[in-house]
């Protein structure tokens, strides 16, 4: 892609001594070990709101839509509003991986793996939305123009609300093939890394057989850009043909034309604060601080601030235009937002989506991570109440006075949102604990140039590829073994090659002689050699046994004739 | 340093002459009297035959729908008004090309305050380009407020709310009186163009201190004013699309117009900026500047022109689907009276780019870059001349004399002017910190 020279003034992207090796460890780190007991804990909490969801769900199912709040007059109400905030929130992670490769904005690459992944559930909570309210989903492929034998049974092709079934299929469909594409790699990468075999069975089939090979690179590369070019659009269209439902249909004769872009930069304005909600806790407890930097947290609040700040224009504009127009009815509607029953929706709205993104001026502010958190949580609240005041607000008051109304929603409506959010913290938890959150890849990819070492030896004008470790794995059990010679070196560096180095930072030696065959002297000589663990010894070969026995020069034959490969790696399961 | 040729100097001279002329012609020849403009339309219809007959009686029927009978005082009320659109015409095209190529200007100057916020690495070799460009600020935006002025001062009739008999019986008018009101319109029009310029002016200045400067400071002030801008230009391209376009069809609004308008001027500035870059560099100068700085820039040309349509349809779809009269009329006399020009518009802006830029090695080729921007440029005249005729001279519009006397004297004021600011600073920015990036940039 660009050009790898990166203007000094640039500050870095991956903060630390962070060697590529670091990166891979880091990473997989949350995938490797265990869940702490504050996984369980909000896990547990999150899985239950989704099952009071799932109950709410099968009551609304098997009663019917009377349970929830809806009236003659207010025929839409918590139903469409959820489905549009959660629509709107999916935007974030298309914008950020396909707008911002076009871009070549390289924070990006800390963030979209995680931002594509809310994206997916977010747009699977928006999707249940549509087909519990049909009363009877079973009839759910209805919404799709297929023959059927009913005769009379035809989708409206000139309702938006049918152009959504298509535009928001079309949109979780190539967020998924452009969210897994980018994953291939980073899976692969684990599952190279796994010791069990069942991880490394799993991770296979996920990884689709990436081989890492520079044709698959190549082939990477492409599909990512065409993918880039095709979701750079859909970003736009989603939230557009979201907009054309309530510019064409929530009242009969009433519309404003600003509505499609002022929905896409609202739905990418509450993409990015739910970004921002998700990764400021992700970062750590994952501790991926190096990664996830202050920096890409004011990057994304600057974002936050500039559509925002669109989103304010718009609705300024729009309440110029209703007194401009001199049309009473389009007056009526937004003196009634302001200052009818519903104006605390109205003004939550303002305050929420308008001034309160306006803090982000103050460097001090938006580097502040408590800060930042409140914010991104504020702004999701204003963006529901914006889908609250455009739907209710307008309903409410339609051309006939005496249907006019309020509406209050019941426990049930309450439920399906709270289900809703569970469901979704429950997909982004279990998320958490099994992919990769941060594309490894593509942040190796940047290292040399916004890596904070590499910048660091680029500027004392040190060769990159220095390797300046600071600590050098000394132990006695080393200190004792009998020094290989000069000319075994090479050979022991291809051994290690194939089988890993031990990085005394991060691992933990383990006891070798538990192996059947290996004694104590033995386990001195590995040890020299640089193999300290059970995964090591598990990835050796007939090859590696050679090689093995060249170096050290006593039994031949004998590791495998004691399979210690197999031993290893039984030893390594059951620890 | 770059030195304005004298080929291309006396190219510009002459391109200025030749527009003055016509747009001499175009005043003189405007009718003075309703007889005068009688003849000229019988003369039209007795040369161009069948079509502008037809064009005559939707006319009529558009413009006084409501008079179902056609009376003697209606004969000479219709009369009348196609006296005050036969004399709108050359003050029409004069305003459509002035207007046309200040928007170049102030669109090049929200392009660049874009990269020098968002701190781009690739552009800063394109700034003393885009710095050029919006010199043309200055004269064009002087000429715009001076034509408004002349309109406030009754010497025209394009903005019909500026007349108080119209307003007198025109209740709507009344109640848009407050804002459309001829001292507070050209107040704004002073804020917004003291705004920009002001904002031009401080940037350049900074720019070219940054070069000789020891510390980054006039890049960092650079990057705050740019910001700052920006927000200005928010609030302030909207109003001024509302006041100088929308305003000259009173009773219609569109809440989007202001960002349609926007996109128009993106991309007209971005196509200009590419042909400016292609040019200098085509005569040896900007020898930094390679194929991947020209890729990107028809990237964006390509990128605004899909979402110059994006919005185009946006606001048609959804007032054709609304279909409310008060504002579907703007696009009924459109499709009616200038149907070639607003469909053809649209294959301009939108089919033109997209079939020609979409192949990634034809982003890289000059000549097919500078023949793309070249469509590009001609499909957005053509879109600022569908926003202003149709409410200035109605059904009897024409690209004939004035029209093209506009556009060229106008050219090559601009020509003159930015090809003359480009003389008086070096080609290349010296110390912007991401000079080395843009240097490096390859794609």
């Amino acid at each position: 892609m660009a050009s790898h020279y990166e203007a000094p003034i640039r500050k870095p992207l991956v903060l630390g001594d962070k060697g590529y090796h670091d990166v891979t460890v880091d990473i997989a780190a949350p995938v490797e070990g265990r869940a702490n007991k504050q996984w369980w804990i909000v896990f547990t909490i999150a899985f239950v709101a989704f099952l009071w969801g799932v109950g709410c769900i099968i009551y609304t199912i098997s009663t019917g839509i009377g349970t929830w709040g809806l009236n003659k007059t207010v025929g839409w109400a918590w139903d469409i509003t959820n489905f549009v905030w959660w629509v709107g929130i999916g935007h974030a992670g298309t914008l950020i991986s396909a707008v911002l490769l076009l871009f070549r904005q390289k924070w990006r690459m800390a963030i979209n793996r995680s931002a594509e992944a809310m994206t997916i559930f977010s747009v699977i909570q928006a999707g249940l939305f549509p087909i519990i309210h049909m009363g009877r989903p079973w009839l759910g492929y209805w919404v799709l123009p297929i023959p059927n034998q009913f005769g009379s049974l035809w989708v409206n092709f000139n309702s938006p609300l049918l152009w959504d079934v298509f535009a928001i299929s079309t949109y979780l469909s190539v967020s998924l093939v452009f969210w897994w594409t980018g994953l291939l790699p980073d899976f692969a990468m684990i599952r190279d890394r796994a010791v069990k075999p069942f991880q490394k069975k799993i991770y296979s089939l996920v990884s689709f057989g990436w081989s890492g090979r520079a044709k698959d690179w190549q082939r990477f590369e492409e599909v990512s850009l065409v993918l880039a070019g095709l979701a750079t659009p859909l970003v736009l269209s989603v939230h557009t043909i979201v907009s054309f439902d309530f510019a064409t249909s929530v009242i009969p004769g009433w519309h404003t034309t600003i509505f499609p872009p002022y929905f896409v930069a609202g739905a990418i304005f509450s993409g990015f604060a739910m970004v921002n909600t998700l990764l400021i806790i992700a970062r750590k407890v994952c501790h991926l601080e190096a990664y996830i930097t202050v920096q890409h947290i004011e990057l994304m609040n600057i974002v936050i601030m500039i559509t925002g700040s669109i989103v304010g224009c718009a609705y300024i504009t729009e309440l110029f235009m209703a007194w401009y127009s001199g049309v009473e009815y389009e007056q009526y509607a937004f003196l009634n937002r302001a200052t009818g029953p519903y104006w605390w929706a109205y003004w939550a709205m303002m305050t929420c989506n308008v001034f309160s993104p306006q803090f982000m001026w103050f460097k001090k502010l938006r580097t502040s991570i408590v800060f930042s958190f409140l914010i991104s949580i504020v702004v999701n609240i204003g963006m529901w109440f914006e889908r609250f005041v455009i739907i209710v607000t307008s309903l409410h008051r339609d051309y006939l006075p005496s249907s006019w109304t309020m509406f209050s929603p019941t426990f049930v409506d309450i439920g399906i949102f709270i289900g809703t959010i569970g469901f979704f913290f429950t997909l982004f938890l279990l998320y958490a604990r099994t992919f990769p959150i941060i594309a490894q890849a593509e942040v190796k990819s940047i290292l040399k140039s916004s890596g904070e070492r590499y910048k660091k030896l680029r500027e004392a004008g040190k060769p990159l590829y220095q390797i300046n470790k600071t600590t050098a794995p000394v132990n006695t059990v080393v200190e004792d073994a009998p020094a290989p010679s000069a000319d075994t070196d090479a050979q022991v560096s291809t051994l290690l090659d194939t089988l890993g180095t031990f990085d005394p930072g991060t691992d933990t030696a383990d006891d070798l002689k538990r192996v059947k065959g290996i004694g104590p002297l033995m386990e001195k000589t590995l040890n020299g050699i640089g193999i300290f663990t059970f995964a090591q010894v598990g990835r050796m070969t007939a090859k590696e046994y050679d090689l093995l026995d060249s170096i050290t020069g006593s039994f031949p034959g004998r590791a495998q004739r004691d399979d210690w490969a197999g031993q290893a790696r039984t030893l390594n399961n059951n620890e | 340093m770059y030195t304005f040729s004298n080929r291309l100097k006396i190219g510009s001279f002459i391109l200025m002459a030749v527009g003055l002329l016509c747009l001499g012609v175009g005043f003189v020849s405007a009718p003075s009297t309703v007889e005068e403009a009688k003849a000229i339309v019988a003369s039209h219809d007795d040369g161009h035959g069948d079509p502008h007959a037809a064009d005559q009686t939707h006319g009529v029927a558009d413009d006084h729908g409501a008079a179902a009978t056609h009376d003697e005082g209606h004969d000479a009320s219709h009369d009348e008004h196609l006296l005050h659109q036969l004399q709108n015409r050359p003050w029409s095209a004069l305003y459509v090309a002035a207007f046309f190529f200040m928007m170049i200007a102030l669109g090049a100057l929200a392009f660049y305050a874009i990269q020098r916020a968002a701190q781009a690495g690739w552009s800063p070799l394109l700034f003393r380009v885009m710095e050029g460009i919006t010199a043309y600020l200055v004269p064009g935006g002087i000429i715009v407020f001076v034509i408004l002025v002349l309109s406030v001062l009754h010497m025209n009739h394009l903005f019909v709310w500026m007349d108080s008999d119209v307003v007198a019986h025109d209740k709507l008018l009344q109640g848009k009186a407050g804002f459309l009101d001829p001292t507070f319109f050209l107040v704004r029009a002073a804020i917004f163009l003291g705004g920009w310029i002001l904002y031009r002016e401080y940037s350049r200045k900074f720019s070219l201190a940054q070069d000789e400067a020891s510390d980054n400071s006039n890049f960092v002030k650079n990057f705050r004013i740019s910001a700052a801008f920006l927000v200005f230009y928010l609030i302030t391209e909207s109003m001024m699309s509302w006041d100088w376009i929308m305003s000259v069809d009173p009773h219609w609004f569109s809440t989007l117009f202001g960002w349609y308008l926007f996109a128009s001027m993106i991309v007209s500035a971005i196509t200009v900026i590419a042909m400016v870059t292609i040019y200098l560099k085509s005569k040896g100068y900007l020898e930094d500047v390679n194929d991947s700085h020209i890729h990107d820039l028809a990237k964006y040309m390509f990128g605004f022109s899909i979402f110059w349509t994006y919005l185009w349809f946006s606001q048609f779809m959804l007032i054709w689907y609304a279909n409310i009269p008060e504002e579907v009329t703007y696009f009924v006399t459109r499709i009616e009276d200038y149907n070639l020009p607003f469909f053809g518009m649209v294959a301009m802006n939108f089919v033109f780019p997209v079939l020609l830029l979409m192949n990634s090695d034809y982003k890289r080729i000059n000549w097919f870059v500078i023949m793309t921007g070249i469509v590009i440029l001609a499909g957005h005249y053509m879109d600022i001349f569908n926003m202003i005729m149709p409410a200035t001279v109605g059904d009897q519009w024409y690209i004939g004399i004035p029209e093209i006397g506009g556009i060229l004297f106008f050219a090559g004021l601009f020509i003159f002017w930015v090809f003359r600011a480009l003389t008086t600073a070096p080609l290349q920015p010296k110390r912007n910190p991401f000079i080395e990036e843009s240097r490096h940039f390859h794609y």
